[in-house]
């Protein structure tokens, strides 16, 4: 740990995309939490993590962990699905695990930028998710980080182990108080997806006006294991930079990346998913979808990059805009290391096309209505590939957020 | 009494003008035919009448069951009782066509499941209904989703364009038979190519349009006859003719 934060000391520099923050701009001290079963925790707090896909009953999910601020307020396995998943704060999992120092800083660099230094010279816990060797955990496991001061830098490291054959679906929700309007959220998360595992992990981001968020992901993917990356951001951000990146290293391994983005009010949103194949035969699929209204500037990015001449991905990146001040720059890019490499992509931004509006109203819907229904089929959480439950969980979440903005 | 009435309708699209003096009636209870060749206007015809597209109507009257619908938004000539199957629909991700189909039928207070009913009176397979609108369907699978609309809408005059392109021979007589149950008792405008759907639908009256204008209207078998015979020729030839008429008339009234 020690050369970690030799090396975060040194890691000054801004990241090469979004706008750079003055990190020393916001608070670190806060009161700790109590540990409370989720049930018990303020109205507030319960309602917003319910808007983040995060249930405080527990009820269909697997396993819970739940961090306010600094605090790791609570975690557990559900009792059926114990000794065959393990959830608690990466804190927790060092006092338990020897080990872990493996699986720490060995996808994200630590001197990354000055956010991946910060989370680490600033560590604030995060979650600690694992499916043990062979296990389908048949619910899915929960995870929030929520915030409730104004102002608060927040720095999580999470680590993901879905270990040989396991089976595992994660919904991380990330959100703050009504009265958050400020603050920085820096998020670190490993993924280790092993030999023949499948895992598909979907984020909820429902942040402040003014809140500024970098989260900063990177997976490692085994043979014949699959990864899946889904990704919602639905309410306005001052600044959210991210650029996630999957190694497909092990033989037929697959990572996919779904996104759908509502950019609104003064937004300024960098998101982009990396696939980098290196195996025989691994494959790599990235799915945007951003919608930008009112001031909002979306960057949407891709990057394919063929290491391996049996590899083969494709990159559809689709913008909608719903104002004349806001803005969308499609970013694709591919980039062949190795004669085979299949990559391909297709962009498309614009707006409502008029044609798909008339035709709704043939079909007797008020010119509203259909672009209502546009809008909503544009952000059809379907693409996510998610168990039914889930998917209408979410897909309801997407509904309220355009009912109310349409 | 008149389902449709065009009066004197002249149409332009981006400043050229399309359609010229326009006169058509559609009496309630009959089914018309709309023939004409490539770029003669039928299409632009049924989008002004639909209200679609940038038809700029510059003069003209169109009347719809004695009201005026020619400024009327597209979504209240629906609910007037207009359906219409298009020829070129675009495709809509994310929306699924099962959700217009219900949302027809539930506007009507249909029994569940009349949607699969439909569905399959037009041969299209069920799982067709979670998909998203005309998002990779063949040229084939378009009419049918199209007439399957118009089906649960249950309009009381149904424009169908060219329901007929791109179906199969064996398609085309399912089709041609719903469409034809369908509109028994009803009324309607079909644009047809090569009429091959008038093969199981009864209609009434066909009008012929070469350069945006009327050049004829008559019995429907007896136009598309002379059509099949002799092709356009034959109508542009009559239109001429028309236009010389027409002129002498003018001559004699100066």
């Amino acid at each position: 740990m020690q050369g970690k934060k030799e090396k975060a000391l040194k890691a000054k520099k801004p990241a090469a995309l979004g706008p750079d923050l003055d990190v020393t701009g916001f608070t670190r001290d806060v009161k700790p939490w109590r540990y409370t079963p989720t049930p018990s925790l303020p109205r507030d707090i319960i309602e917003r993590s319910v808007n983040v896909g995060v249930r405080p009953d527990e009820k269909g999910r697997a396993g819970t962990y739940f961090q306010i601020d600094h605090s790791t307020v609570f975690s557990a396995t559900q009792k059926m699905f114990e000794g065959k998943a393990e959830i608690m704060s990466t804190e927790e999992a060092f006092e338990k695990y020897d080990w872990m120092d493996d699986y720490w800083w060995k996808v994200v660099a630590v001197d990354a930028d000055k956010y991946t230094a910060l989370a680490e010279m600033e560590w604030d816990k995060g979650y600690f998710i694992r499916a043990l060797e062979g296990q389908k955990i048949t619910l899915p496991l929960q995870a929030c980080l929520f915030i409730s001061k104004d102002n608060l830098n927040q720095n999580v490291h999470n680590v993901i182990i879905a270990e040989p054959n396991s089976e595992m679906q994660i919904i991380t929700g990330c959100t703050v108080h009504p009265n958050v309007q400020r603050g920085l959220h820096v998020g670190i998360s490993e993924f280790f997806v092993k030999e023949g595992a499948n895992l598909t992990f979907t984020m909820i981001h429902n942040w402040a006006q003014n809140f500024d968020v970098r989260p900063r992901s990177g997976a490692i993917i085994e043979e014949g294991a699959t990864f899946a990356n889904n990704y919602v951001c639905l309410k306005p951000v001052k600044s959210l930079q991210m650029y996630p990146v999957a190694y497909c290293k092990g033989t037929n391994s697959r990572a996919r990346f779904n996104s759908i983005l509502y950019g609104a009010e003064n937004s300024y949103l960098d998101v982009g998913s990396k696939v980098v194949l290196q195996g025989a035969g691994s494959r790599g699929e990235v799915t945007a979808r951003a919608i930008a209204s009112d001031s909002a500037q979306i960057y949407s990015r891709g990057l394919l990059v063929g290491e391996h001449g049996n590899s083969k991905a494709h990159l559809e990146c689709r913008g909608l805009l719903l104002s004349d001040s806001s803005f969308i720059h499609a970013v694709p890019e591919l980039i062949a290391k190795a004669e085979g490499a299949e990559l391909s992509h297709e962009a498309a931004v614009g707006k409502i096309a008029k044609d798909q509006i008339q035709y709704l109203m043939a079909r007797g819907f008020s010119e509203s209505e259909a672009e209502s229904l546009i809008v909503r089929g544009f952000m059809d959480v379907s693409i996510f590939g998610l168990p039914s439950q889930l998917q209408e969980e979410i897909k309801k979440m997407v509904d309220i957020t355009t009912v109310r903005v349409l | 009494m008149d389902i449709l009435r065009i009066e004197d309708l002249n149409v332009e699209i981006a400043g050229k003008k399309i359609l010229k003096n326009i006169d058509l009636t559609v009496p309630k209870g009959e089914i018309h035919v709309l023939l004409g060749p490539n770029g003669s206007g039928k299409t632009s015809l049924i989008q002004t009448i639909m209200g679609l597209c940038s038809c700029n109507v510059v003069s003209g009257k169109i009347w719809f069951d004695g009201v005026d619908i020619t400024d009327m938004p597209i979504n209240e000539r629906v609910d007037l009782g207009i359906g219409i199957a298009f020829q070129n629909p675009p495709a809509i991700r994310g929306v699924k066509l099962g959700h217009v189909v219900r949302s027809f039928l539930e506007g009507k207070g249909q029994a569940v499941g009349r949607d699969i009913k439909l569905a399959r009176a037009v041969n299209f397979p069920i799982e067709f209904l979670d998909r998203d609108l005309n998002l990779g369907f063949s040229g084939g699978e378009i009419k049918r989703s199209e007439i399957l609309q118009v089906l649960a809408q249950r309009p009381k005059f149904a424009i169908l364009d060219e329901p007929d392109s791109g179906v199969d021979v064996e398609n085309l007589e399912v089709i041609g038979k719903a469409i034809n149950n369908f509109l028994e008792g009803r009324s309607g405008l079909i644009v047809t190519h090569l009429g091959h759907i008038l093969n199981y639908v009864k209609t009434d009256v066909a009008h012929v349009l070469i350069g945006g204008r009327v050049a004829c209207s008559g019995k429907s078998t007896e136009v598309l006859g002379q059509i099949l015979k002799e092709g356009y020729k034959w109508c542009e030839r009559c239109l001429r003719e028309k236009g010389v008429k027409e002129c002498k008339e003018k001559r004699r009234k100066h």
